[in-house]
């Protein structure tokens, strides 16, 4: 893999198994069954760069997401953040950690307490860190002014249920800004908003990334959307890395089956697309019980022997394009 | 149009009473369903494309009531009270999330069979066979007809969902948002199956959506819903190539596209006008980069052109409008 020259976080075989419930034979022989939402991961992210994680349900891209903000601890692996590991963090360090890295909510009608006024949701994590409360009237006002919510003085009283879901999703940005962190991840970040304004936030959260020089994750099942977002895309199959590049390259120069299938699942807004069958066979697998070797392997036109029998490794197929397979389609 | 149309909607009026007031959820819509075809009903939030739908079936929320117009399903008017003995056998639903359809407390098979021995009259025996069959038309295993609603994915569950509207052979069903919450490789599964089902059952259909790709992969005509009116209608490939009202234009811009050049999306500024107010004039004139002054007072206008239906007043100069509104900067305000 091309390490970015400069990484801001570094993930080394990181796995993530939760336990599932155990079937009473389960439990007569001893086993312990885990769902393995995330089995293995490397890579790095460059400061500044923005990156897109791209899989379907299931596949562990939100997982991940989680444990990028130490949100979850890894099952294996580790996981470092500016140099430093995020499993030994604690005391002053971690919350210099948590004042760096922000969640951006999926929902922003969900994301903010109905009862609290506009103000007190985006002052919140000023108090949480602790920052001086002379200070927080100030902060707001520049996080309001990065959101492009003009006339600050209009919103600061109200409550979220008076906000168009536009508004309300800008408010979010605003909050998880206001700390003036270094990294953010953004979780399905428009997913619940109108096509007319997703636009807007979309282009407000490229300027924001460049203005303040961010690091940004977007994971996301829309391959259509992230390609305005990020010059970067992993995509993810069953807790694994299946391929990871420039994002145009991707879409435009699916490598690995599993993109293949995706790219061509997309459909676009032109009555003149191809309709042929997808090259993708039956539905996802239980992830309880992965396929051996390839996870993709079950699904895969291309498949044969050793897909079985040999986990592919990610090897390079182009400038900063890697790719989990056996085969070179090209 | 040589199609003859197996449902019409002509000028419906659906009022929904609020505390703040009476909310013009649709406002003298028109549309029509062509025998045999897919219209894409398309639209964001608030714009009455699920009210529509839910008119035609006369299953409005208990605050919501027709005000006006009528709605002609294979030649005869129908309203609230008259769809019920249609539901199921002509006219049948599919909404967008199919766990609200199925009951958890029974078995898919069971609730398949109810509705074709409560709704359809079969005898238990030959409605059994009948859901066997339902299902294999669908992709999904005979087996899976004893398991409850929670045993299904989420592809699974839309697939019987299908098939339960499907029991009773109705001509027209209509869907509501089938698939938007689906992940893309189902997504495009459930639409193949969709436009196979189609065809061979000569159904005639009315997608919900949101989402104009969905409309440009499976439909055959499109119908642009603008808070609460038509503002564009015609065959999807022409409308779709060659939008001729600024909002149609605008949402094209807004719309991510996987294979385009473009590395930007263009936002429409401005948000859809409170249908709760007295509206004047073309409801998109706030928003639109074209308006002009008379587009503020004056009524909407629809103009026709080879079946492809525009409702703005500047339509004459629909062209040069179109080569307008490619330019990112014709959307951007001051």
């Amino acid at each position: 893999m091309a390490a970015p020259v400069n990484a801001l976080v570094e993930l080394r075989g990181v796995a993530k198994h939760f336990p599932v419930a155990r079937s009473l034979g389960e439990v007569v022989r001893g086993q312990h069954p885990a769902v393995r939402a995330l089995d293995g991961v490397s890579f790095d992210i460059g400061a500044g760069d923005a990156l897109a994680i791209v899989g379907e349900s299931g596949c562990g891209k939100t997982t991940l997401g989680r444990l990028l903000l130490k949100l979850v601890e890894p099952t294996a692996g580790t996981i470092a953040f500016d140099g430093a590991a995020l499993a030994g963090l604690s005391g002053e360090a971690l919350k210099a950690f948590r004042r760096q890295a922000q969640l951006v909510f999926q929902n922003p009608f969900d994301a903010l307490n109905p009862r609290f006024t506009i103000y007190r949701a985006v002052a919140e994590p000023l108090l949480n860190a602790g920052i001086d409360k002379s200070e927080h009237a100030d902060r707001v006002a520049e996080a309001f002014r990065r959101v492009h919510l003009p006339d600050l003085e209009r919103y600061l009283d109200r409550y979220p249920h008076q906000l168009s879901g536009g508004q309300l999703q800008r408010v979010v940005l605003a909050r998880a800004l206001v700390l003036t962190p270094r990294f953010l991840v953004a979780d399905e970040p428009v997913s619940m908003l109108d096509v007319s304004v997703r636009a807007g936030i979309l282009s407000l959260m490229r300027e924001i990334r460049e203005e303040m020089g961010l690091t940004a994750v977007y994971i996301s099942h829309d391959l259509a959307l992230v390609r305005y977002l990020c010059e970067r895309t992993v995509v993810m199959y069953l807790g694994t890395i299946v391929e990871d590049g420039p994002t145009l390259e991707i879409v435009r120069r699916p490598r690995h089956p599993y993109t293949r299938a995706l790219v061509a699942a997309v459909p676009v807004p032109d009555a003149d697309q191809s309709r042929a069958p997808l090259p993708i066979i039956g539905s996802v697998p239980d992830a309880r019980d992965p396929p051996s070797g390839c996870r993709f392997r079950d699904r895969c036109p291309h498949a044969f022997a050793r897909c079985a029998t040999e986990t592919p490794p990610l090897r390079a197929v182009g400038e900063g394009h890697t790719v989990a397979c056996h085969l070179d389609l090209a | 149009m040589s199609v003859p149309a197996i449902l019409e909607v002509d000028n419906l009026q659906i009022h929904y009473r609020t505390r703040e007031g009476v909310a013009r959820a649709v406002d003298g819509a028109s549309f029509s369903v062509p025998e045999g075809k897919i219209v894409g009903l398309v639209g964001e939030s608030g714009c009455g494309k699920t009210t529509a739908v839910r008119a035609i079936m006369g299953v409005l929320a208990e605050n919501g009531s027709r005000a006006g117009g009528r709605v002609v399903f294979q030649g005869k008017p129908i309203d609230a009270g008259n769809t019920r003995p249609l539901l199921w056998r002509e006219i049948a639903y599919v909404p967008q999330s199919a766990m609200s359809s199925l009951d958890p407390v029974y078995t898919v098979g069971e609730q398949i069979v109810e509705v074709l021995t409560k709704r359809g009259g079969a005898a238990r025996s030959a409605a059994r066979a009948r859901s066997a069959e339902l299902f294999d038309l669908v992709g999904l295993s005979e087996r899976r007809l004893a398991d409850y609603p929670h045993q299904f994915s989420g592809g699974m569950r839309q697939r019987a969902a299908i098939a339960m509207a499907l029991a009773l052979e109705p001509s027209l069903l209509l869907a509501d948002e089938p698939v938007t919450a689906l992940d893309v490789i189902v997504q495009r599964q459930i639409l193949d199956t969709l436009r196979e089902l189609q065809q061979r059952l000569r159904l005639s259909m009315v997608m919900v959506t949101h989402d104009i790709s969905v409309v440009a992969y499976l439909c055959d005509e499109i119908v642009v819903m603008y808070a609460g009116q038509v503002v564009e209608s015609g065959p999807v490939r022409e409308v779709l190539a060659r939008p001729r009202h600024p909002y149609t234009m605008g949402l094209r811009n807004a719309f991510p596209d996987l294979v385009s050049d473009a590395m930007e999306l263009v936002p429409i500024d401005g948000s859809p006008p409170d249908l709760r107010e007295t509206l004047t004039g073309c409801r998109f004139a706030p928003r639109c980069p074209f308006v002009e002054t008379a587009c503020l007072s004056h009524a909407l206008a629809p103009v026709t052109t080879g079946g492809h239906l525009s409702a703005c007043r500047r339509d004459g100069e629909a062209d040069a409008l179109r080569a307008a509104a490619l330019r990112p900067s014709t959307w951007l305000r001051p």
